[in-house]
């Protein structure tokens, strides 16, 4: 027991010590900025500094001194510690105050250096009711615009002096009598559906039409349909309104009023035309006494799109035994679907490409 | 078809509901409601009064005149009146202080001209019961002074406008929206055709069926000593006006009369012009007909004519001559009742450009035991109205049809509505709208079904069988005669539907298959308007239609393929008959729109098809008969004259793509963001596009790249031709590009590997080159030379100055360098990049700069 260097025993003095402490708690609050206070936590709390010497010399001491003189030096690195961190926060805070303050920039300065394009909302809607019924288990099919008017009238049970034919504006491909025209519906793709693809058969045609009608503000010559056609075994109207008061709920949501009743298409029998309860007035203007509505022109009810039991003459064109299969098909127009929608007032601005009308469309509808 | 409710009620004890009540019912019957049109509820205090005095006023720039009137009161009133057509005694309406007339005009006791008017005479227009009318409306005189004129006149009443589809003729009458109605309300319905016919004695007029394909049935009666002055009454004057006829005059007006009440369109001729025995015909060549709208027409073989020995006098069904019209001096009338074919008479009116309220019921089928009836109705409208006298016989001539029947299981409605309908429900809604329903399966006609549609096509046994329904407890089902529409199994479901109600129908979705969601294709699509929206483009849908005025403005040379476009018969514009074969021209011309409302940075794209004719396509494409499935080779021969209808993609660019803003200076269009929107469109596809310069239409000489998967053109990209812009009065140095989708495969799943977590090594070089070498052949050697280790190439500067040497210029890469498995040492990448040099050295004679 007699190896002990008694010069460095020295630091551990009590006075010595306090003495220490208050060195570095003094340098600690004089730190002016941080760079300053990193000097003082290397001079007085690092390896070198006379506390980190004192502790390093406990191991020298007479066991009996070891305990008071941990004890010692503890509370007072601990006292430095505390202030040094205190002391952290003190400067980080000012420099926050002064440096990032000096940094701020005007954040709602305008930026639409690389604008974003969008979509067309015809486009979009298009792909959400493809979306909606290939959830349901739909395929989407398609077929070409400049259609065989077989496809377009004859195989839809729509004979050459059909009244619905004349009912339809025409565009007819040159030559006269050529047998070809500009689809006037999206029903032909469900004969080539039918022609095309093993039964069953569910799928969903959105897609272009042509009527010959001027453009104003609720007519275009060009307009968007979408076809919906189910052929299987055993299917019933009950199957055609359930598929589309769901539709109608996708679209409109759920708490759309619709209504089902008895119309008339060449290729549907029985044929039914889907009604929605006008959302502006809810029904309203349709009784007397009460203002009238624009929107459904006071009739209470919006007409969205015809369907029906695809006709057993349709199914036999395509080659379909109607004794074993039975399905239905429905219709709706698109640019319609986006007015009821979207509040969208006038056709002309779906055609004409301003580019205010598609823009805040984005990429979705 | 406008039906006042007051002629409804005639014939179906309706009960006390409101017009909205009785139109929602017809409306969920199929007979939907357009318009309720309402006349008379505001329309109060109009009296019968009798004129006892008239003191004409003088010295005012039209006569007027001021009376006494009595209207049943202890003091005559004073009313003073500008019409002259009334005399003292005669029974007029008389308007009170506190009427309210049509459109809300209230009528006052007022001073005017000097006296003192309390209250107004009245004209039919003034009460609303005409458009216009020329005088003071004179009524019966035994009319009782002081009753109440809207009651008495029956002016108080509603008219519903309903919407018939075109298989629903007999609804185009009083009588079959009255079955309709009863059938709704559960309430009995008196059939207005059911008329006690007198026994005929003798033929009215020689006549006969030439042609039983035109017309089976041909009825007339005649009326003589008819007093062609009489007028027609006015409450059939109220009814045709409020059903949306114009009364003309009596002889007129009872043929319209009785065809809006029935449904059976009559004719009538003057007697007197008639020439010898009628016949009815198909047109002969070279045959005219001037019609009563003073049109000489020429017809056509398929027409089907009336004619008598002067030949034509009508078009059948559809307009009458004028040389066999009723004019101001007739006295005999022969009214014509008939049942023509729907399809011929549909063919007629169209070829004619001819519709009447006659052709319009012919067309969607008229009751073919309805003429002896409705020639009888009208004949005593005549007799009663108009002075004159029936002639006892009637001219009857007939072709034989045979009856339809349709057998059907009784539960088929029931699986067709997918719910329950017990047999007596079917067979109570059948009976209902006229059928006769008997048990079991009725033979009908050894060479199969017979019926006749509405739109006369002819079933055949064959079509037929495919259409018979079989099953357990059949019945057979005879349609009535107004019902020519029912044909098939489901026809007679539609009815039992919907009688029991639409509305009744359970909502079920059906378990579709799992399907396999969209294709490869589809989804690209999706894929490719995405990114060029992100992108910065808009999109539009512009119309498919062109003009030669496009295709020269394009610069398309004369043998461009493009020039090859299908044209329309009947296009919206001369201008633009054909269909497009490029998308630029309707993106063009989108974008000077938007410039012109004020864009000057305006980028669009669209997505569509163009319509490209097959070279040695067949001019016509088959009518194929539709009572079989087509074969594949009758398949071929519409794909062989359809055009090619691909995909494609175009976009077009003007004024700054990127923004100039605070943050400095923007960036114009160029070509090189048509071709980067090109690349784009390929990303999506999983593609890499090779470019390659081009000289091709509508693109700048020097400014134009192909656009190349492998070695196939998929498109062109780059800025136009300044002969372009200045056609289109586009914004100098548009840029645009197009490309064709469907030459894109449907893009296969992206293969990926193991990323390497070894460090990269980067190595800068400069090339010189000659100034018109392709910078994509430079790169592909540096490539091709680097070899495996290269992760990538980046051209990070291009230099043209004196220090790269006359007619070179210096081109700046990075290579970056990684190995898989190790670091790479600096001898593997320096072998690497002098690899990189001398393969470019040896293709394109590049050098290190500096060296």
């Amino acid at each position: 027991m007699s190896d002990y260097d008694p010069v460095e025993v020295t630091p551990l003095h009590a006075d010595e010590l306090a003495r220490a402490e208050a060195d570095a708690l003094a340098a600690i609050s004089s730190a002016a900025d941080l760079d300053a206070l990193k000097q003082v936590r290397l001079a007085h709390a690092g390896d070198r500094s006379p506390i980190a010497l004192a502790n390093r010399e406990i191991g020298a001491l007479p066991p009996a001194a070891r305990s008071e003189a941990g004890k010692r030096i503890g509370s007072a690195r601990k006292a430095v510690a505390e202030a040094l961190a205190v002391r952290q926060t003190e400067l980080e805070a000012e420099r926050d105050a002064r440096v990032l303050v000096e940094e701020t920039v005007d954040v709602t300065l305008p930026w639409d250096r690389a604008p974003r394009g969008a979509r067309h909302p015809l486009t979009t809607l298009q792909e959400r009711i493809a979306d909606c019924f290939v959830a349901m288990g739909y395929e989407v099919a398609e077929g070409p615009e400049l259609e065989a008017e077989w496809f377009n009238f004859d195989a839809l049970n729509i004979a050459p002096d059909h009244p619905a034919r004349s009912d339809h504006d025409t565009f007819f491909v040159e030559s006269v009598k050529s047998g070809k025209v500009l689809r006037t519906q999206t029903s032909p793709v469900q004969i080539r559906a039918l022609l095309e693809r093993p039964l069953p058969v569910y799928v969903i045609s959105p897609g272009k039409v042509f009527r010959t009608d001027e453009l104003d503000a609720t007519h275009t010559p060009v307009f968007h349909q979408v076809e919906g056609l189910a052929i299987d075994k055993g299917l019933t109207m009950a199957h055609l309104k359930g598929t589309l008061d769901r539709f109608a709920g996708v679209m409109f949501g759920e708490g759309i009023t619709t209504r089902f009743r008895p119309n008339y298409f060449p290729f549907t029998e029985p044929s039914a035309e889907m009604d929605l309860r006008c959302f502006v007035c809810r029904g309203a203007s349709s009784l007397p006494g009460n203002p009238p509505c624009r929107t459904c022109k006071s009739e209470g009810w919006i007409e969205w799109g015809g369907c029906g039991m695809v006709n057993p003459r349709v199914l036999i064109a395509c080659g379909v035994d109607p004794s074993v299969y039975s399905g239905f098909a429905f219709g709706m127009g698109i640019e319609r679907t986006l007015m009821f929608r979207h509040n969208a007032e006038d056709m002309r601005d779906m055609v004409e490409g301003d580019i205010r009308f598609t823009l805040p469309f984005g990429m979705e509808v | 078809m406008k039906v006042p409710l007051s002629w409804l009620r005639e014939y179906v004890d309706l009960p006390p509901v409101t017009a909205h009540e009785i139109a929602d019912k017809l409306t969920a019957a199929g007979l939907k409601l357009e318009a309720i049109a309402s006349h008379g509820h505001d329309l109060k205090n109009v009296v019968v009064g009798q004129v006892i005095e008239i003191e004409e006023l003088i010295g005012f720039k039209k006569p007027i005149r001021h009376c006494l009137v009595d209207v049943g009161e202890a003091e005559p009133r004073e009313i003073v009146c500008g019409a002259t057509n009334f005399a003292i005694g005669d029974v007029v309406p008389v308007a009170l202080p506190g009427a309210v007339l049509p459109g809300g005009f209230e009528i006052a006791s007022r001073k005017t001209y000097g006296r003192l008017s309390d209250g107004m005479i009245c004209s039919e227009a003034e009460l609303g019961i005409a458009e216009s009318s020329p005088g003071i409306l004179l009524l019966p005189a035994d009319t009782p002074l002081g009753a109440d004129v809207v009651g008495l006149l029956g002016l108080r009443d509603d008219v519903l406008e309903l919407e018939i589809t075109p298989d629903c003729g007999y609804a185009l009458s009083i009588r079959g929206v009255a079955r309709e109605a009863a059938t709704a309300f559960g309430v009995p319905f008196r059939d207005p055709a059911a008329l006690e016919l007198p026994a005929a004695e003798g033929v009215t007029h020689p006549a006969e069926i030439g042609d039983p394909t035109a017309c089976d049935r041909f009825v007339l009666r005649a009326v003589s000593g008819f007093d062609p002055a009489a007028e027609s009454p006015l409450w059939m004057r109220v009814r045709l006006t409020r059903a949306g006829m114009r009364p003309v005059s009596l002889a007129v007006d009872v043929t319209n009369y009785v065809m809006l009440e029935l449904g059976q369109p009559l004719h009538a001729f003057d007697r007197n012009t008639i020439q010898g025995g009628i016949v009815v015909r198909r047109a002969q060549p070279g045959e005219r007909l001037e019609t009563l709208d003073h049109v000489t027409r020429e017809l056509a073989e398929d027409d089907i004519l009336i004619t008598d020995d002067s030949g034509v006098i009508g078009l059948a069904g559809t307009m009458g001559g004028l040389s066999t019209e009723i004019s101001a001096s007739t006295t005999d009338i022969v009214i014509e009742a008939a049942h023509f074919s729907a399809t011929g008479v549909a063919r007629m009116s169209r070829r004619h450009n001819l519709v009447s309220e006659a052709s319009k019921r012919f067309e969607r089928g008229v009751d073919r035991e309805l003429p002896l009836a409705a020639s009888w109705r009208a004949v005593q409208l005549l007799t009663e109205l108009g002075d004159g006298v029936a002639e006892p016989g009637v001219t009857h001539a007939q072709a034989d049809v045979a009856p339809v029947s349709i057998t059907i299981p009784s539960g088929h409605p029931a699986r067709v509505a997918g719910v329950p309908y017990s047999r007596e429900t079917v067979v109570t809604r059948l009976e209902q709208i006229g059928c006769r329903v008997v048990d079991g399966v009725v033979e009908a006609f050894s060479e199969g079904g017979r019926g006749v549609a509405a739109t006369g096509v002819v079933t055949s046994g064959d079509l037929a069988a495919k259409l018979a329904v079989t099953g357990d407890d059949p019945i057979t089902v005879y349609p009535p005669s107004w019902r020519p529409d029912l044909t098939d199994p489901n026809d007679l479901a539609e009815e039992v539907i919907r009688l029991e109600g639409y509305d009744e129908l359970p909502s079920v979705l059906p378990g579709a298959p799992a399907g396999a969601g969209l294709t490869e294709t589809q989804r690209l699509r999706r894929r490719v308007g995405r990114v060029l929206a992100v992108t910065g483009y808009v999109e539009v849908l512009s119309y498919p239609f062109i003009g030669a005025r496009d295709l020269d403005n394009l610069q398309l040379t004369a043998d461009d393929a493009r020039r090859r476009a299908t044209r329309l018969v009947n296009p919206l514009s001369e201008d633009e008959p054909y269909m497009r074969t490029t998308l630029l021209p309707g993106l063009l011309k989108t974008l000077v729109r938007n410039v012109g409302r004020g864009f000057t940075d305006v980028a669009l794209f669209e997505t569509g098809l163009v319509y490209r004719p097959r070279p040695d396509a067949p001019d016509t494409a088959p009518i194929l008969t539709v009572e079989r499935r087509p074969t594949d080779e009758e398949l071929a021969l519409f794909t062989a004259a359809l055009p090619e209808q691909p995909v494609r993609v175009a976009a077009v660019l003007a004024g700054e793509f990127e923004r100039s803003g605070w943050w400095g200076q923007g960036r114009a269009a160029t070509w090189s963001d048509a071709i980067e929107a090109a690349r784009a469109v390929a990303g999506e596809a999983g593609v890499s596009l090779d470019i390659r310069a081009d000289q091709h239409e509508p693109w700048h000489p020097g400014r134009c790249a192909a656009l190349y998967v492998g070695d196939v053109l998929v498109g062109h990209a780059g800025e136009l031709h300044p002969r372009v812009v200045e056609a289109y009065g586009l914004p100098k140095r548009t840029a645009a590009m197009e490309l064709e989708l469907s030459r894109l495969a449907a893009p296969a799943p992206a293969q990926t590997r193991s990323i390497s977590a070894y460090p990269v090594a980067t190595q800068d070089v400069a090339l010189i080159v000659p100034a018109d070498t392709p910078v994509a052949s430079v790169e592909a050697a540096l490539r091709d030379g680097a070899g495996d280790l290269l992760e990538s190439v980046r051209l990070f500067d291009v230099y043209e100055g004196a220090q790269a040497g006359e007619g070179n210029k210096s081109l700046a890469y990075t290579l970056r360098f990684r190995a898989a498995d190790r670091t790479l040492t600096a001898e593997e990448i320096a072998a690497a990049r002098d690899a990189a040099v001398e393969t470019a050295a040896a293709r394109v004679g590049a050098r290190l700069r500096g060296v």
